[in-house]
C-alpha cells in the first residue's frame, strides 16, 4: 500500500533534489572555500568534486541516462566527490567555510539522489531486490559515517567533543587487546550467563503459572507492572549483594530478562486456539504432549519476541550495573573512566562494540527465530 | 481454553470460588506471598550481621523473637524490611520540606522534569518519523532498519559520556538528561505510528481515493485517527523507557539531585534504606505516569468513540 495510491503525487522529490545539488555548486562557485581566502578553483580537488556533480545533476534535470547505467554513474560520483570531500578537509582542518558546506550539502543530496532512483529499480529475481533493500540503509550508514568525517574534520570539532570516525577507527584497531579484555568481562561472563539464567527461569515459571491458572491472574498483571518499572535501578542493591565482579552485573542482568520473558511464554501459551487444542484432544493426546507438539511451537514467536527484547535489555543492564562499581575491566568501567580521562574516542570505540555485539546478539537471535518458526506467516512470506 | 473448562467445576466446589475466580483475589494473594517473602528474606539476609553485633556486645543466647525483631530494625541493613522502607518514604516526603535537599519529592520532581522533557520531544519526534516514513519510500527503506537497530546499541551505556560532554561546551541541567529519554522513548512510538499510520485497510484508503482526497487529507481525516490507540499504547512503553533514561542520565552527574542520584549516593555510603525508598518511588512515579497514559488514552478513545 503505497501513499501514491492515495493520490497522484504533486511534487518530483528527484527532480527538486537535482535542482538542489545545481544550487549548491553554484553557491560553492561564487562564494569561499576555505578560511582566509581560497575559492573553489584554488582547490583543484574540490574543482574537480564541484564540476562532476554539476555535470551529474544538470544531466539528470535535462533527462539524459535516466536509467540504470545513469545511476551507476551517479552514485560513482556522489563516492568520488566525498572522496575528495574528506580529502580536501584533512588538509585544511578546521577552516572549511560557506562554500565547502554548499559541496558538502550537495553531496549529500546526490547520495539521496542516488538511493532515491536505486528504491525505484524493478529487478526481476528476487536475489537482485533482496540485494537493493540491503543496500539502501548499508549506502545510508556509510552516507552518515562520511558526513561525520567531513562535518567533523571541516569544522575542526575538538576531539574531546566529537572524534572522527576514522580516529576511532584507529583508536579500535590499536587498543584490541583492552577491548577484548572488558568484552570477555562484559559480554561473555555477565551478559551470556544472566541472560541464560533470566530467560530459562522465566521460561520454566511460565509453564508452571501456565498450569495453575489461579497463578496465572495473580502473576500477570504485576508481571506487566513490574515491566514499566525502572528495574536498571536495582543495579547498587545486586553491587552490594553480589559483589563488584561479574555476578553482580549477570543478578541485575537475570532480574531485567526475567519478566518480559515470563510475559510473553505465558502469553504465548495462550496462543493455540480452541479448536487446535481440540484437536489435540481427538488424538488423546496427554498435557505434556500437547505442550510439546501445539502449544510450544505455537508461543515460540512470542518466545523469541520476549528474546530479541531481552538481548538489548541485557547489554545495557550489565553495561549500567558496572558503573555501581566493577574489577578494573569491563564495558561500563571503561566507558566512565575514559570519560573522566577525557579520552573520548575510546568511549566511541567502546561504544562501537558494544553495539556491534548488541547487534549480532539480536541477528543471532533472529536467525534463530526463522530457523525454528519458519511455518509462521510472517516469515512464510 | 479447553484446561480452565475442565477444572472450573472442580474451583467452584471451593468456598473462596468467588472471591479468587477474578483478578482482584489472586493480585491479592501474590502481593502478600511477595511481601511475606521479603520479611522473611530480610530476617534471613540480616542474621549473620546481626549475631556479630550480639557476639561482640557480650549478649549470648538472644530469644528467636527479639532476633526477628532485631533484623527488622537495623540501621543499614542487607535488606531492608518492607515496614523500614514505608517510614523511610514517609520520613522524606511528608515530614521533610519540599525544598529540602533530603526531600525525595524534590528529587523525584527533578526527574519527573526531564522525563517529561524528553518524552515529550522523543514522542514529537517519533510522530514526525513515523510520518516521513510512511509517506516517503527511501526514508522508509533507508531510514527504518537504522532505527530498528539504533536501539541494540545501548545507549544507556553513552548517557554518561552525553552528559559529561554537554557539560563541558556549556550545556547543563535539564536538556542533556532529557536527551537520554529522548532516544530511549522515541523508538516505540516511531515504530507503533508506522504501524499504526498504515492500518487503514484498503478499501479505506480506496474510499478516500474515490473522494478525491489529497495526501494531506487522507493523513488528517483516515491515516490519524486510525493511529490513536496505537499512538497511546506505545506512549506509554515510551514514559516507561524515559523515566529510566532520566534516571540513568543523573547517575554521571556526581549525585547532585534526581532519583539517579540518590541511588549512587545510597550505595557509596551503604544506605540501603535510601536506595530502596528511592527505588520505590521510582517504581510508584513510573506505575503512575502510565496510569495517566491510560486514562487520557480511555477519554481520548471514547470521544473518537473508538473504545470497546
Amino acid at each position: 500500500m503505497t501513499p501514491a495510491t492515495v493520490s497522484k503525487r504533486r511534487f518530483d522529490m528527484p527532480a527538486i533534489l537535482a535542482w538542489f545539488i545545481v544550487a549548491m555548486v553554484i553557491v560553492g562557485l561564487f562564494s569561499r572555500i576555505f578560511e582566509p581566502d581560497l575559492g573553489v578553483m584554488d582547490v583543484p580537488r574540490l574543482s574537480i568534486c564541484l564540476v562532476i556533480l554539476g555535470i551529474a545533476a544538470v544531466r539528470y534535470e535535462l533527462g539524459f541516462m535516466r536509467n540504470r547505467f545513469g545511476d551507476l554513474v551517479l552514485g560513482l560520483v556522489t563516492a568520488i566527490s566525498a572522496w575528495l570531500l574528506i580529502g580536501a578537509a584533512t588538509r585544511y582542518e578546521g577552516e572549511a567555510a560557506l562554500g565547502f558546506w554548499a559541496l558538502t550539502a550537495a553531496t549529500w543530496a546526490a547520495s539521496w539522489l542516488f538511493v532515491e532512483r536505486l528504491a525505484i529499480w524493478k529487478t526481476a529475481s528476487p536475489a537482485a531486490a533482496r540485494l537493493v533493500n540491503l543496500a539502501i540503509p548499508a549506502l545510508f550508514g556509510i552516507a552518515i559515517l562520511l558526513l561525520w568525517e567531513v562535518i567533523v574534520t571541516g569544522a575542526g570539532v575538538p576531539k574531546v567533543l566529537l572524534p572522527a570516525p576514522s580516529e576511532i577507527w584507529v583508536r579500535l584497531a590499536t587498543s584490541v587487546p583492552t577491548l577484548w579484555a572488558d568484552f570477555q568481562q562484559t559480554f561473555l561472563k555477565a551478559v551470556l550467563a544472566g541472560y541464560a539464567m533470566g530467560c530459562g527461569s522465566a521460561f520454566l515459571i511460565a509453564i508452571l503459572v501456565d498450569r495453575v491458572p489461579f497463578l496465572r491472574r495473580g502473576l500477570l498483571p504485576i508481571g506487566n507492572l513490574v515491566s514499566a518499572l525502572p528495574i536498571i535501578g536495582v543495579a547498587p542493591i545486586m553491587v552490594m549483594w553480589f559483589g563488584f565482579d561479574w555476578p553482580s552485573k549477570a543478578a541485575v542482568v537475570v532480574i531485567m530478562t526475567f519478566f518480559p520473558m515470563l510475559v510473553n511464554t505465558v502469553s504465548g501459551l495462550a496462543a493455540s486456539d480452541a479448536m487446535q487444542r481440540d484437536l489435540m484432544r481427538t488424538y488423546a493426546s496427554n498435557y505434556w504432549q500437547t505442550l510439546f507438539k501445539l502449544r510450544l511451537p505455537m508461543a515460540m514467536p512470542f518466545i523469541f519476541n520476549a528474546l530479541k527484547i531481552n538481548s538489548t535489555l541485557a547489554l545495557i543492564g550489565a553495561i549500567v550495573a558496572e558503573f555501581f562499581g566493577t574489577p578494573i575491566v569491563g564495558m561500563g568501567f571503561r566507558i566512565s573512566t575514559e570519560v573522566g580521562r577525557m579520552n573520548v574516542d575510546m568511549v566511541w570505540a567502546e561504544i562501537a562494540i558494544a553495539a556491534l555485539a548488541g547487534s549480532l546478539f539480536y541477528g543471532i537471535i533472529a536467525l534463530l527465530e526463522r530457523a525454528v518458526t519458519f511455518w509462521h506467516p510472517s516469515i512464510r512470506g | 481454553m479447553t484446561d480452565t473448562t475442565l477444572s472450573s467445576p472442580r474451583t467452584n466446589l471451593s468456598p473462596f470460588a468467588g472471591l479468587m475466580s477474578g483478578t482482584v483475589g489472586p493480585v491479592t494473594v501474590v502481593v502478600l506471598a511477595i511481601l511475606a517473602i521479603w520479611y522473611i528474606a530480610a530476617a534471613a539476609l540480616n542474621t549473620p550481621f546481626q549475631q556479630d553485633m550480639y557476639e561482640r556486645a557480650g549478649q549470648e543466647h538472644v530469644q528467636f523473637t527479639q532476633l526477628i525483631a532485631d533484623t527488622w530494625a537495623q540501621e543499614r541493613p542487607v535488606l531492608p524490611a518492607p515496614h523500614q522502607v514505608v517510614v523511610e518514604i514517609w520520613n522524606t516526603t511528608v515530614e521533610k520540606k519540599i525544598t529540602s535537599k533530603r526531600s525525595l519529592i524534590y528529587h523525584s520532581s527533578i526527574t519527573l522534569s526531564s522525563t517529561l522533557l524528553g518524552f515529550l520531544i522523543g514522542t514529537t519526534l517519533g510522530i514526525l518519523l513515523a510520518v516521513g516514513i510512511v509517506h516517503s519510500r527511501v526514508l522508509d527503506k533507508s531510514l527504518m532498519p537504522w532505527i530498528i537497530s539504533s536501539q541494540t546499541i545501548p545507549i544507556l551505556a553513552i548517557a554518561p559520556m552525553i552528559i559529561v560532554v554537554l557539560n563541558a561546551i556549556g550545556v547543563s541541567g535539564l536538556l542533556p538528561k532529557a536527551m537520554i529519554s529522548t532516544y530511549l522513548s522515541f523508538f516505540p512510538v516511531t515504530v507503533g505510528m508506522v504501524k499504526g499510520l498504515r492500518s487503514p485497510e484498503v478499501i479505506h484508503m480506496d474510499l478516500m481515493h474515490t473522494y478525491s482526497a489529497t495526501r494531506v487529507q487522507a493523513f488528517w481525516k483516515l491515516r490519524l485517527p486510525y493511529a490513536v490507540p496505537f499512538l497511546f499504547t506505545s506512549m506509554k512503553i515510551g514514559m516507561a523507557a524515559s523515566l529510566v533514561g532520566a534516571i540513568v542520565g543523573e547517575l554521571p552527574t556526581g549525585a547532585v539531585a534526581g532519583l539517579g542520584a540518590r541511588l549512587l549516593a545510597g550505595s557509596y555510603y551503604g544506605q540501603t534504606i535510601q536506595i530502596w525508598s528511592a527505588l520505590i518511588v521510582a517504581a510508584i512515579l513510573a506505575g503512575s505516569l502510565v496510569a495517566l497514559i491510560g486514562i487520557m488514552e480511555k477519554v481520548a478513545l471514547k470521544r473518537m468513540g473508538m473504545a470497546q
